[in-house]
């Protein structure tokens, strides 16, 4: 401290005295944060969520938001001549004549991508490792409204344009809206200011795509970290590992140096993507009328999976007093969402009430030690993975010569039983994978060195596992399973004894159990007490 | 007659010439004949062939006919079981068929594909073949290289008209799309100018008819036009990744910028600090 430039500890005094902004960054700037490379998959999404506002920002100086009639005069020649709304001409005017604009547009819609993927990746992270248990279920809460408010996001924004691809979209929003009993057409007169497509909603997408939900993004966002930073990040098992610390780098300088160069790779990628890629080509999809469309109309690739369900739904409806209710799309437009969004939201407590695990987490499960939670995770995925790749169906169809009715009534199929197969599958690989670990852990690691016995025998040498890696497979945890067993008097517990009660506590009992128990045992296995006497050398090399 | 210069009691003169009988008959069959070959139902190949000499090409095109096409379309091109019959289809329809390589067909699936033409077949055996189904029953004849001039077509009006009509089933670029039971829009790239007009006049396979009262030929030019400038564009944004839309986006969004970014991840965190010993 005493060699300090004046100026600078002059400063800093006076911020000190103020702020205390000493104590606190002293506080924090050692903040630790475990290392693991699953932890970062949530910055592709904060960054790429910066990069959004930077671009973003760039890009509402030139954007007009309106809907009124102009005929197009730029330098895109095969559109000079035709009527067109503002929005597009301007869009097509930051793609053409506004100098970078075309980049900085793709930058945009890169970042949008990987915006949401980064999500995405980040949330089954979270979800396959349990970090969402207590004391963090409401930050799981914030982070399942982050994603539906993504999604709500990039649909306002790719509308933006007004090209016949976005008008698309457009269209299916209302008829989703429409198709809502009893109030359907009144929200979509208020959302579209009169008859479809009216000239109020791209300035209303506007407003809401660059001040409303950014807004609350932003917020959020800020609420996500903070959660995140004062709960402390959760830690994968292994030495020195428990409940009561943290193992892992300072916030200053090691986390902050990685975090910063996670940053630049983010930019990088996505700046090259934007370079190289041709995102969004509005200009050949022509300015939107509601008379035309385009083979090919598909949504990005996270509104893919609503797409995939209004596909594959078949054309229900029913009349009920004079009403139709128009089934074919209410069902696939709100069903799979609310299955996959409300699913994930209830999860954490789902889980707490089946389990009865009421206490804290900060070491985070492996995915296999806790198969039952792998095995839903999974059949989730391939869910939503079987409605996402229908809703390509028809370029699945033109591009691999599968007729397209087969892949219709395959994946009605597929959408019931692939989900299924996948849990059953899931469940297996994790049940085989623990045993694996309890080999590894009881037998020790195969070593490749063959050893002949007296007696003309042949084995392989095992040595123990490195102890790191052991500490990793020991830090699996029981899952807690409530209590069901009868009494001395033939009673149940008070919980089980309702129908619920009963169902709770199997469910409890199927997803608590845990098959393979670990144990360190060296009773059985001859290979590794022989081995280990003369390849103890080679085990010491990896400490 | 007044103001011309000319008095009647020439003209009078010259009606009695004793060769006016003839000037006048000929002049009748020359206007009746040339507003028929102009105006009349689009027999005018077969006709002009068979009164320029060119009725070789008729018979010649019967043989390739009898030997190439004859089998599924019947020996007169009456149709059969398999094949519809070919009277009244057009020299477009042949020159579309054949040379895009769609006939003679090669296998009966749903919809006959473009594939290499076969030996056989060039510009004269395909001239022959559509003077011989052109003489059956008319049709749509060639457009002229005229009609199909890129160059003279606006491609603007074009695309108007090709968004209109062309690209619920083609695709906003004609990159192509899936139709029902196994039937598909082809993509438009491989096709020649002439082979789209052909296409829009004879409504091949699943494609409805274009005809001249729906889309008149100079709107037909508008469209080629446009068609062969998008297709020919360079990609401003970089690759097109097909140019089908979202779908490939998406997948490079997570092959290419997901993966680069979790790969970036493992290498950040592998670096693990060393304790100092």
């Amino acid at each position: 401290m005493d060699t300090t430039p004046k100026p600078i500890a002059g400063v800093s005094t006076f911020l000190d005295d103020r702020l205390g902004a000493g104590s606190f960054l002293k506080r924090n700037m050692r903040k630790i944060f475990p290392d693991h490379w699953s932890f970062l998959l949530g910055e592709i999404a904060l960054y790429s969520f910066i990069i959004l506002l930077l671009t973003g920002t760039f890009l509402t100086l030139w954007f007009k938001p309106s809907m009124g009639e102009v005929v197009y005069s730029g330098s895109y020649q095969p559109l000079v001549g035709v009527k067109m709304s503002e929005a597009y001409a301007s869009a097509l005017n930051i793609s053409f004549d506004v100098r970078g604009g075309l980049l900085i547009r793709q930058i945009h819609h890169w970042a949008a991508l990987l915006f949401i993927a980064g999500m995405m990746v980040h949330m089954l992270r979270v979800f396959f490792t349990g970090a969402y248990r207590k004391p963090r279920e409401l930050n799981w809460l914030i982070g399942v409204g982050l994603l539906t408010l993504a999604l709500l996001e990039g649909l306002t924004g790719y509308s933006l344009p007004d090209d016949l691809l976005s008008g698309a979209g457009l269209r299916i929003t209302e008829g989703v809206m429409l198709g809502i009993p009893v109030v359907g057409t009144y929200l979509t007169f208020l959302l579209f200011g009169g008859e479809y497509p009216g000239h109020d909603v791209i300035s209303r997408f506007f407003t809401i795509h660059i001040l409303l939900i950014p807004g609350i993004l932003l917020a959020l966002i800020s609420a996500h970290m903070i959660l995140m930073w004062v709960q402390k990040h959760t830690q994968m098992p292994g030495t020195g590992r428990s409940e009561k610390n943290v193992v892992g780098a300072p916030f200053y300088p090691a986390f902050m140096a990685k975090a910063g160069a996670f940053t630049l790779f983010t930019f990088a990628v996505i700046a090259l993507l934007g370079t190289f890629a041709q995102i969004n080509p509005i200009w050949l999809f022509g300015p939107y009328t509601p008379a035309d469309i385009s083979a090919g109309s598909q949504p990005d690739f996270y509104m893919g999976f609503l797409e995939g369900s209004l596909r594959l739904m078949p054309s229900w409806e029913i009349n009920f007093l004079d009403h139709t209710v128009s089934l074919s799309v209410l069902i696939p437009a709100l069903v799979p969402l609310g299955i996959v969004m409300t699913g994930l939201a209830l999860y954490p407590f789902i889980e707490q009430w089946v389990t009865g695990d009421r206490r804290e987490h900060h070491i985070a499960d492996r995915p296999r030690n806790n198969p039952h939670r792998t095995a839903i995770g999974f059949t989730g995925i391939t869910f939503y993975g079987v409605l996402w790749l229908l809703g390509a169906n028809d370029e699945i169809s033109a591009n691999f010569h599968i007729s397209l009715y087969e892949t219709t009534i395959v994946g009605r199929f597929a959408i019931f039983i692939v989900p299924a197969i996948a849990y059953f599958v899931t469940y297996r690989i994790c049940i085989g994978l623990q045993r694996s670990d309890q080999a590894m852990l009881s037998h020790g690691v195969e070593s490749g060195v063959i050893k002949r016995l007296p007696h003309g025998e042949y084995i392989e040498v095992h040595t123990p596992p490195m102890e790191d890696i052991a500490d990793h497979i020991r830090g699996k945890k029981e899952i807690p399973v409530v209590e069901s067993g009868e009494d001395t008097d033939g009673i149940p517990p008070k919980g089980a004894r309702t129908a619920l009660g009963r169902l709770r506590s199997k469910m409890s009992q199927a997803y608590g159990t845990d098959h393979i128990p670990l144990e360190e045992g060296h009773g059985h296995e001859e290979h590794a007490a022989i081995g280990a006497g003369d390849h103890s050398d080679g085990h010491k090399d990896g400490h | 007659m007044i103001g011309t210069g000319i008095s009647v009691n020439s003209i009078t003169a010259r009606r009695r010439h004793p060769l006016a009988r003839y000037a006048v008959v000929a002049l009748a069959l020359g206007l009746l004949g040339g507003g028929y070959a102009v105006a009349g139902p689009g027999s005018s190949n077969a006709d002009a062939a068979i009164a320029s000499g060119k009725a070789d090409d008729v018979a010649q095109g019967k043989s390739l006919f009898v030997a190439h096409c004859a089998s599924c379309h019947g020996l007169n091109a009456e149709g059969t079981a398999k094949a519809p019959t070919l009277v009244g289809v057009g020299a477009a329809a042949v020159d579309f068929q054949v040379s895009s390589g769609r006939m003679p067909a090669a296998d009966a699936g749903p919809q006959a594909a473009r594939k290499p033409t076969a030996e056989w077949v060039n510009e004269e055996t395909i001239g022959d073949l559509a003077a011989f189904v052109q003489s059956l029953g008319g049709g749509p004849t060639r457009p002229t290289a005229e009609q199909v001039d890129p160059t003279m077509g606006d491609p603007a009006k074009g695309g108007e008209l090709f968004r209109a009509n062309c690209i619920q089933c083609h695709n906003f670029v004609g990159a192509g799309g899936a139709l029902t039971y196994g039937k598909y829009a082809p993509p438009l790239n491989p096709a020649t100018p002439t082979q789209i007009y052909e296409a829009m006049v004879t409504g091949p396979q699943a494609m409805p008819v274009f005809n001249d009262s729906i889309i008149t030929p100079d709107k037909k030019r508008d469209m080629i036009a446009y068609i062969t400038h998008v297709r020919s564009q360079v990609d401003p944004g970089g690759s097109g990744l097909g140019r089908i839309g979202p779908v490939t986006e998406g997948l490079v969004a997570w092959v290419v910028g997901l993966s680069l970014l979790i790969l970036a991840a493992i290498w950040i965190t592998a670096k693990k600090r060393r304790a100092k010993a």
